[in-house]
């Protein structure tokens, strides 16, 4: 489903200030996959998220969806394929505009855009019944302007709208981070189910190593623009945040530094 | 008295498309365009010398339209595909349609008072208000469909539509053009209107719509785009009134019309900032002696 190759990505290249954000990236996912990625501070976790998404392209090494090589596609050329939930909770609604406008554009994903009404009664029935399934009572509030609603309900209705297209694939990225435990909580069940029900491949960067653990069939760790350590479905049932420590200490040689990190 | 007001009745009507440009700029894409003091004449300009060439005044007015439209759309490359300052953008529009607006003129004044315009045959305010209401509710149920709809999150939240597969630059274009289109519109009307299109009639264009916009949201509240284009036209409308009435003091002229609307403007900006800084303090200090159980009166 997704396919990352000998990905190489490096920021101010040439000069003093030179870094190697991505180095030799082999990543392989498969249908209904749920990755979960943990490392430090600078590891190269968003990078490799904004490579898949098409805010940035690798300097060499390949990136296929669905079989069809796509590095050379623009952000939202890539769209139709790729649903995606920012840190920010700001970052991916549209403040002004109603719960069910945002909708409506989400609905339109990757289509073209063109002069039929964006809201109609039988898409306003969608909408009620997917804004349902987060149980936060968004479904009674389809008229109310976006930017009067929490970041928790920001939040939830941004998951929403990232998902129910059912795209190919779905990038998280920390999309909890921002939030207080309760919403954080909420937001995550809610993308368990989501992603579970829809059976979407999923990545999901996190700086919670017990949600990701808890979370997904397959864990990896990154470290310095490298991925270090690549747990699969059956060590992952076993595996707990001492163990992955563990294996950080052991494989990089140093302790696990990173001042967000949240150990659950 | 009545005399002036239905004056300011009628300019209001005539320079509300001209308002609804800017709304369209200013506030939907949040896109300050200054090509509106340029396409403001270019309508009023190609109106009057179609009319004089003898074609039919309606032709000469959709000609407006699409002329101002055009400048629009060179603005919208300039600042997309060039990446030109949006504000340099209208700008370098602005004064390369000052020497095009002559080229189209011929000269810089132009009469059109004996000839037949739309207006010959008809009364202004009723059908002006029939011609309104029909643009507004097109532009509403424009801002409604899917394009408008990416439209309006350009300038709300181009990261979010981006992602979601649409193209903000194309989304950008396409709205300066519409704006242009009906500022210029605005122009070949008043010209008609007034009888003659005249090289510096754009001249402090873009202020007089800004203070129709923010005037009429400041009044008539615009929570949605229906409201909002409502209360552009209603600004529209109570801008000329409150002019016709400065103008009548008695230690006030013509010649002050522009100072009075940058002091409208200033007025409508700055008034609505304090009242919210303290309503916000007053509410804080309140909330503040409930926490504090009232022991603390100060």
């Amino acid at each position: 489903m997704l396919e990352v190759k000998n990905a190489y990505k490096l920021f101010n290249a040439g000069t003093p200030d030179e870094k190697v954000a991505l180095r030799a990236i082999n990543l392989h996912l498969d249908p209904g996959d749920f990755v979960t990625i943990i490392g430090s501070n600078g590891a190269g976790k968003s990078t490799l998220m904004n490579l898949i998404s098409g805010t940035l392209r690798p300097d060499i090494g390949q990136v296929r969806i669905n079989g069809q090589t796509v590095e050379h596609l623009t952000e939202h050329q890539r769209s139709r394929w790729i649903g995606r939930v920012f840190q920010d909770p700001m970052a991916g609604t549209a403040p002004r505009m109603t719960i069910e406008e945002n909708l409506a554009m989400a609905l339109k994903r990757g289509e073209r855009r063109g002069l039929r009404f964006g809201v109609t009664r039988r898409k306003r029935e969608l909408f009620r019944e997917q804004l349902s399934r987060l149980g936060i009572g968004l479904e009674d509030r389809l008229n109310a302007k976006v930017g009067l609603l929490s970041g928790g309900e920001r939040q939830a209705l941004s998951l929403l709208m990232a998902t129910f297209t059912k795209p190919k694939i779905l990038l998280l990225d920390e999309h909890t981070a921002a939030l207080d435990p309760a919403r954080a909580e909420l937001v995550t069940r809610l993308t368990e189910e989501i992603v579970g029900d829809l059976k979407l491949t999923t990545l999901m960067v996190t700086h919670n190593m017990e949600q990701a653990i808890r979370l997904g069939n397959r864990l990896i760790m990154m470290d310095k623009g490298q991925i270090i350590l690549d747990i699969d479905p059956e060590q992952k049932k076993t595996l707990t945040v001492e163990r992955l420590l563990g294996e950080f200490e052991r494989i990089s040689g140093r302790k696990m530094a990173d001042d967000r990190v949240v150990l659950g | 008295m009545a005399y002036v007001l239905t004056g300011a009745l009628e300019l209001g009507l005539l320079y509300a498309l001209m308002a609804l440009g800017v709304y369209i700029t200013f506030r939907i894409l949040d896109f300050p365009d200054l090509t509106v003091d340029g396409s403001f004449t270019t309508g009023g300009g190609i109106a009057a010398i179609m009319i004089i060439s003898g074609y039919s005044p309606w032709l000469a007015t959709f000609a407006a339209f699409l002329g101002g439209a055009a400048a629009g759309l060179m603005t919208g490359l300039l600042h997309t595909k060039g990446r030109i300052n949006g504000l340099l953008s209208g700008i370098l529009m602005m004064i390369a349609l000052h020497s095009i607006n002559l080229r189209i003129m011929g000269a810089p004044n132009l009469s059109v008072a004996r000839l037949e315009t739309v207006f010959t045959h008809v009364n202004v305010i009723p059908h002006m208000l029939i011609a309104i209401i029909i643009i507004k509710l097109l532009l509403d149920a424009f801002f409604r469909t899917d394009l408008g709809l990416a439209l309006r999150a350009t300038g709300d939240n181009p990261r979010m539509i981006a992602s979601l597969g649409a193209n903000t630059d194309l989304a950008k274009i396409v709205g300066v053009s519409l704006s242009n289109g009906l500022v210029a519109l605005s122009g070949a009307l008043i010209a008609q209107e007034q009888g003659f299109a005249n090289i510096s009639m754009g001249i402090g264009m873009i202020v007089i719509g800004l203070a129709s916009v923010i005037i009429g949201e400041a009044i008539f509240g615009a929570p949605t785009v229906f409201r909002a284009t409502l209360a552009v036209i209603l600004g529209s409308i109570v801008y000329r009134v409150v002019v016709a009435l400065a103008l009548r003091m008695p230690w006030l002229n013509a010649q002050d019309l522009k100072l009075i609307t940058a002091v409208l403007v200033i007025i409508a900006l700055v008034v609505p900032t304090i009242r919210r800084t303290w309503k916000q303090t007053s509410v804080a200090r309140k909330r503040s002696q409930e926490l504090s159980g009232g022991d603390a009166d100060a």
